[in-house]
């Protein structure tokens, strides 16, 4: 098809897609999709888990060679078949799991492939650090260009990532869920770069599933939905709700009505948790929790980075090892895990915030994965495995939770990002727990699996289960947790109740400004 | 009709099926390049299986390791090792087979599970500890050997000299049954393949070996013993390696501390033909078992063929990238 002679207005598209087309084999993902950035706008991408933003997004970073449709960028068709190309092209994706190495200093991660270099092909060191600093500074990034990428926290290297991406006159910056990793100090000092870049004339696509970013960025929305754009709007004309129903075609049910007072017998008396900091033996990153746990009832974990909840969840699965002291009662009886597989014994049950790295077997079956923490169940004499009991049990499982899957024989990484969380919630879930230690249940995932997974923490606090909830988004906390933890600093900042709980208080305790306010006990 | 073609095509993307390609393919050129008619003889493929046995029996145990993401490089030492130690419980030493076995799988065992618990306690690569573990072991059959190999030519004490009598078991071992067309090495062989199965895919342990390779972390937070689940690996490698040495004595009909120099290699390049990946948590005895005897027809063919040493070494280097890539198939 011919090219139209380039317009020259002003806003003119840094980048135009025009009805693409994506297959995985014999399955079309994207319906002929059109999508465009301009100049100095974040262009939010919406849509369930699924829904096709990621296929699209690869297209643009150049990852997927074979696709129909056309690319244009600064207004001519441009072919993006190779990474390189994309990112000669000026598209840099800032992705979710960081593509720097860590092993090497700032400096030589700016400059990583295109060295500044002397005469006889010597890295020129000291043009490189002056230059780092220029570009550390522009990003208000108070740290050393010869440092170890590796001693940066998440959010820096994020940060850093950007800096790269502009050294290298990226026009058009892919972000894909940056935040999810970061916490809010952090999320605010990202969304100021974000737009210092929209003041420069950057494009910036921008993909998240929390509802909050979506109306604090979005210059415009695209909503994806099974491979075709329901519609693109600005966040003015288009209300959450009315966002929610475009991208999961219906109503979700909000917050969590609770009927049933949780009973007051007590299932967890943690009596103290401290856990040492991984290096500086001194420092404490838990020091001196104590709570107790009702049955029936969802206890919320909140505080900052650096906090503790996690470390706490982590402690009480006895996962951490020696560097933490346990002193708690189990259903009355002294409780004490040396390691995960004591702790599963005693029904006290962990869901991981990070399902790739330390919850799932990736080539294992879902049925294998489900059945991972529950196998003496379906084991005789000799540990010879009961197959079909194994594999009824999971299946019946697999429907109560809603899981979608193409097979229960199927690898589990070729699961929907809700739907692996599901299946590791299934492995929980089968070993009948007494405690469920959740650590960021929904992070990641889609509105629909959220709902689901919160309709389903209901079912489970009726039938008596106790359940701690660490979650970072705030609205979840407040809707789900029948009481909240605040800690800040590795200790107990405030005990909030249901319904003194608000996100100012919580945020303030979690902050250290509390000085009592709301504490309950 | 769709469905049909739909399910024929999705079984022929499984490692099974490609492994069997890749069978098939080694079977076609055999008999393209038959020697004159020689590889259409039965007595061809009896001696392929004889002699892939040995090595066959190291690449179950190597299977194992490997889907624990590890590898095991001191089964040929360990085989050595075994080797000796049964020739020389049963000649100079002059004990009952019978009691001479399960001595030396002992032997296999404990130094497997000693790999096994460096790896799991001390948290050392699998690499590292078992390229000590070769060293070591066969240090220590040279030790017990004196350096020479054990045959049934026994020096006393006293400086003289005499010849002591093979026990039965070395012939026993050696020997072929149904009408000498299936050798009791291959049968050994096969039942290895077997119990290496029901480990995988029929025990509780098998389960957690898969689950340790694919994600150790996962699988430490769902309750697995990871400790005991890479020791158990490790020692069942040893054992298996043991297995081979006593077969490998009986046919020899020696003890020889250099005897299955290398043989590491071989048995890790049988599991990667086969389809098994060093990564971990994938793969399965079925595959090994295809890639034994892949592998086997390669050096039969090639020996048919009277191919020179060297070409043999090339061709088979060869084979195992292409058969790598073959497995691995397209776009992934």
């Amino acid at each position: 098809m011919p090219q139209a002679a380039p317009r020259s207005t002003t806003t003119d598209p840094i980048v135009a897609m025009r009805a693409i087309r994506k297959s995985f084999g014999t399955v079309e993902v994207l319906h002929g999709v059109d999508f465009t950035v301009l100049p100095g706008e974040v262009h939010v991408l919406a849509g369930e888990n699924g829904a096709g933003k990621s296929t699209l997004i690869k297209i643009l970073a150049g990852v997927y060679d074979h696709f129909s449709g056309e690319v244009s960028v600064g207004g001519r068709p441009r072919r993006l078949a190779t990474p390189q190309e994309a990112v000669r092209a000026g598209i840099a994706t800032i992705h979710q799991e960081l593509s720097l190495v860590p092993t090497m200093s700032v400096a030589d991660n700016l400059f990583l492939g295109r060295e500044r270099h002397g005469r006889i092909g010597q890295v020129d060191f000291a043009a490189q650090e002056a230059e780092a600093t220029r570009i550390l500074d522009d990003m208000r990034l108070e740290i050393s260009p010869r440092q170890l990428v590796a001693e940066l926290p998440l959010s820096s290297q994020q940060l850093l990532e950007i800096a790269r991406a502009l050294t290298r006159d990226a026009q058009l910056l892919i972000f894909d869920e940056p935040t999810s990793a970061l916490q809010e100090h952090e999320i605010a000092s990202l969304f100021a770069r974000i737009h210092d870049l929209r003041r420069r004339g950057c494009g910036i696509v921008y993909i998240t599933h929390k509802m909050e970013e979506i109306y604090r960025l979005a210059d415009r929305i695209t909503v994806l939905r099974d491979g075709v754009v329901v519609g693109t709007a600005t966040p003015d004309a288009l209300p959450p709700a009315e966002l929610v129903r475009w991208m999961v075609g219906r109503q979700l049910a909000a917050g969590r009505e609770r009927v049933e007072a949780p009973s007051s017998e007590t299932v967890l008396e943690v009596a103290s948790v401290t856990v040492a900091h991984p290096t500086v033996r001194e420092r404490r990153v838990v020091d001196g929790v104590s709570f107790a746990l009702r049955q029936g009832e969802v206890l919320g974990l909140a505080g900052l980075q650096g906090a503790g909840t996690s470390e706490l969840l982590h402690a009480l699965f006895g996962a951490l090892g020696v560097r933490a002291s346990v002193r708690a009662r189990l259903n009355g009886e002294p409780f004490q895990p040396r390691d995960p597989r004591s702790a599963v014994e005693r029904g006290v049950l962990l869901l991981t915030n990070d399902r790739k790295a330390c919850g799932l077997a990736p080539d294992l079956s879902v049925t294998h994965n489900v059945s991972l923490a529950s196998l003496e169940r379906f084991s005789g004499a000799g540990g010879w495995l009961r197959r079909r009991e194994e594999r009824s049990t999971v299946s019946r499982l697999t429907e109560e939770l809603r899981i979608r899957v193409p097979s229960l024989d199927a690898p589990v990484q070729t699961l929907s990002g809700g739907n692996q969380q599901k299946v590791l919630l299934a492995r929980c879930l089968l070993p009948q727990p007494r405690v469920l230690l959740l650590d960021e249940p929904t992070r990641g995932i889609d509105v629909g699996a959220k709902a689901d997974i919160y309709e389903l923490m209901r079912g489970w606090v009726a039938a008596g289960i106790a359940i701690v909830l660490i979650t970072s988004e705030m609205e979840e906390l407040l809707a789900s947790s029948d009481r909240i933890l605040v800690l800040h600093r590795g200790r107990v900042a405030a005990e909030l109740t249901r319904a003194a709980a608000t996100r100012e208080l919580v945020l303030a305790a979690a902050m250290g400004h509390a000085s009592g306010a709301g504490a309950v006990s | 009709m769709t469905a049909g073609r739909n399910t024929l095509q999705r079984w022929g993307a499984t490692p099974v099926a490609r492994a069997l390609l890749a069978l098939l393919f080694m079977l076609a050129i055999g008999c393209m390049f038959n020697a004159e008619g020689s590889f259409f003889r039965w007595s061809v493929h009896r001696d392929m299986l004889r002699q892939v046995s040995t090595f066959g029996i190291l690449a179950c145990g190597m299977t194992v390791v490997i889907i624990t993401a590890g590898i095991d490089l001191s089964v040929s030492s360990i085989l050595a090792l075994a080797a000796v130690c049964f020739a020389w419980l049963t000649l100079p030493a002059s004990w009952p087979a019978a009691l001479a076995i399960p001595v030396v799988l002992t032997v296999g065992l404990a130094l497997g599970s000693l790999s096994g618990a460096l790896v799991a306690r001390m948290r050392l690569q699998p690499f590292i500890v078992t390229l000590a573990m070769m060293v070591f072991a066969r240090g220590l059959a040279k030790v017990i050997s004196g350096g020479r190999k054990i045959t049934n030519y026994v020096t006393d004490p006293d400086g003289t000299a005499h010849v002591v009598d093979l026990p039965r078991a070395f012939g026993t071992i050696d020997s072929r049954v149904l009408g000498g067309n299936l050798s009791i090495v291959t049968i050994v062989f096969l039942a290895c393949v077997l119990a290496t199965w029901v480990l995988l895919s029929r025990l509780r342990a098998g389960r957690y070996l898969y689950a340790v390779g694919g994600n150790q972390e996962a699988a430490r937070l769902a309750g697995v013993p990871i400790r005991r689940t890479l020791i158990l690996a490790y020692a069942y490698s040893g054992l298996l390696s043991a297995v081979a040495g006593i077969c490998q004595a009986a046919q020899e009909t020696q003890g020889d501390p250099e005897t299955g120099m290398g043989y590491e290699l071989d048995a890790i390049a049988m599991v990667v033909i086969g389809g098994t990946t060093l990564s971990g948590g994938k793969g399965s005895v079925v595959l090994t078992l295809i890639g034994v005897l892949t592998i086997g027809y390669l050096q039969k063919i090639l020996s048919l063929n009277a191919a020179p040493e060297a070409t043999r070494l090339m061709l088979t280097g060869a084979i195992i990238i292409c058969a790598v890539l073959f497995q691995r198939g397209r776009g992934t």
